[in-house]
């Protein structure tokens, strides 16, 4: 059988993003997948140099749709070491509920476009509306549905009222129950399992030499996880990393599956713990040196790193985004595949292709 | 008995009321704390031009000799930082989003 070449993407039923793959393929198997990346390139990154670095969180805010909210709360975290800000309990409460609700926001998002990859409408359906919920919360507690806007240097820009926060936690009940029964579908239900179960294997090792994050690396056994470096208020929350050790596609469904409930726990331990007080800091001068900030997004670890010389404008500014590190292990994994596999293996990575491109 | 899991969500939500609305015979409603259209009260405004200062989109323009102050509806995001910027708290956001901007101009105030 001669090898045949067949262009995946940069449009495609599944992707919704754009990345190109150009998968060589014998018979049904594919044989290799050379990826081209940097359709959707904005150079927000040379935007430093025309957006002092107050006006550069709403930038930082736009390099994703999904994961938005932590985008901003990286960028906040940096300036803040650099500036030496002591950014006050509340506020750090406060992003930690909010970094929860995006990441509940976005594995629910994940899960609806997995079901839509294994063909699974209906399901696919049901996550959106337990998805639309957390979105409503997101919208009355910050303002937006996608971009937050509630983070700012220093603090946040909005507080969490004790009325509105009981409001949010019995919704979070409801949430919680449909969370279940979706989970439940997606973990036992035989067809979805078909399509899951021992796709697209990565051993641990391998997951860690390719320099996999997040839920990626976790469903090959290997608890990293960089909430447990205790940023914002992680450090007074108990939780565990989530693992599975089997490494397939199934695998990093179920790891998604259980940080859902996860999320939900953190939220609570946070409502329950959250200190009364001020919610930002006035913040006054410029920054000056140089860090790197590490954070956890709901597709791994994200690294920010920002240099400084004083002046009102950043020297230089750039981002290491989870997707980006998983493109190697979405290579490795490719190899060997069927072509019918192919949505799936590129979706269980959690492609965000505007984060990578930035 | 995993194959029914699936059956009794299908059925559970056969039976309840559907969680979209129709949306521009419904029109929806807007949540509380939502960041919908940027309002601009002239009366007590001082055109002091902190406002467009802050504005990180540029799409607000005041001028002081003219006593002028111009937004452009499809460059705001909605952001709020002039609502925290302004000493005269002439600005402020409403809940509900604004319809479609159908002109590319700025609107004078």
């Amino acid at each position: 059988m001669p090898r045949t070449i067949i262009p995946f993407g940069p449009q495609h039923p599944v992707l919704p993003e754009p990345v190109h793959l150009d998968l060589v393929v014998e018979d049904e198997k594919v044989i290799e997948a050379r990826p081209s990346i940097g359709f959707i390139h904005r150079g927000l990154e040379k935007l430093v140099e025309k957006k002092d670095y107050v006006e550069f969180v709403y930038i930082a805010e736009r390099i994703c749709g999904i994961c938005s909210f932590i985008h901003g709360q990286t960028y906040c975290q940096a300036i803040e070491t650099i500036m030496k800000i002591p950014v006050p309990p509340r506020a750090l409460y406060l992003r930690t509920i909010w970094g929860e609700l995006s990441r509940l926001h976005s594995h629910l998002l994940w899960l609806g476009l997995m079901a839509d990859a294994v063909g699974f409408e209906s399901l696919f359906m049901h996550s959106w509306r337990v998805r639309e919920k957390v979105l409503n919360i997101i919208e009355a507690t910050t303002g937006g549905r996608v971009i937050f806007g509630s983070c700012k240097i220093g603090g946040v820009r909005r507080d969490i009222e004790a009325e509105a926060a009981r409001g949010m936690l019995a919704e979070l009940e409801t949430i919680e129950a449909d969370i279940r029964d979706i989970t439940k579908v997606f973990l036992n239900d035989s067809s979805v399992k078909a399509r899951l179960c021992g796709v697209g294997v990565l051993s641990g090792q391998e997951a860690y030499d390719l320099g996999c994050v997040g839920p990626m690396l976790r469903a090959s056994g290997v608890a990293q996880d960089m909430r447990k470096l205790g940023y914002a208020a992680f450090n007074e929350l108990t939780f565990e990393p989530i693992t599975r050790s089997e490494g397939d596609s199934y695998a990093r469904c179920a790891v998604r599956c259980g940080e859902l409930f996860q999320s939900l726990d953190l939220i609570r331990q946070a409502v329950a713990k959250m200190p009364a007080g001020e919610i930002a800091v006035k913040v006054t001068g410029n920054p000056n040196g140089e860090f790197v900030a590490r954070t956890e997004q709901p597709r791994g670890e994200v690294a920010y790193c920002v240099k400084a010389n004083g002046a009102k404008n950043l020297q230089r500014f750039r981002v290491r985004t989870p997707t980006f590190a998983n493109l190697p292990a979405m290579l490795k994994v490719l190899p060997g595949c069927d072509l019918a596999d192919v949505p799936v293996l590129v979706l269980t990575i959690d492609p965000c292709i505007s984060c990578t491109e930035r | 008995m995993s194959y029914f899991e699936m059956s009794k969500l299908a059925l559970k939500w056969a039976f309840t009321k559907p969680p979209t609305s129709r949306y521009p015979f419904e029109p929806r409603r807007a949540l509380a704390g939502s960041r919908g259209r940027l309002l601009f009260t002239k009366d007590n405004c001082v055109y002091c031009t902190v406002c467009a200062k802050k504005c990180p989109t540029g799409a607000l323009v005041v001028n002081r000799a003219q006593k002028k102050w111009a937004i452009d509806r499809l460059m705001c995001i909605t952001c709020g930082y002039c609502v925290e910027a302004c000493p005269k708290k002439c600005l402020a956001l409403t809940t509900d989003h604004a319809g479609p901007a159908i002109t590319k101009d700025r609107e004078f105030y």
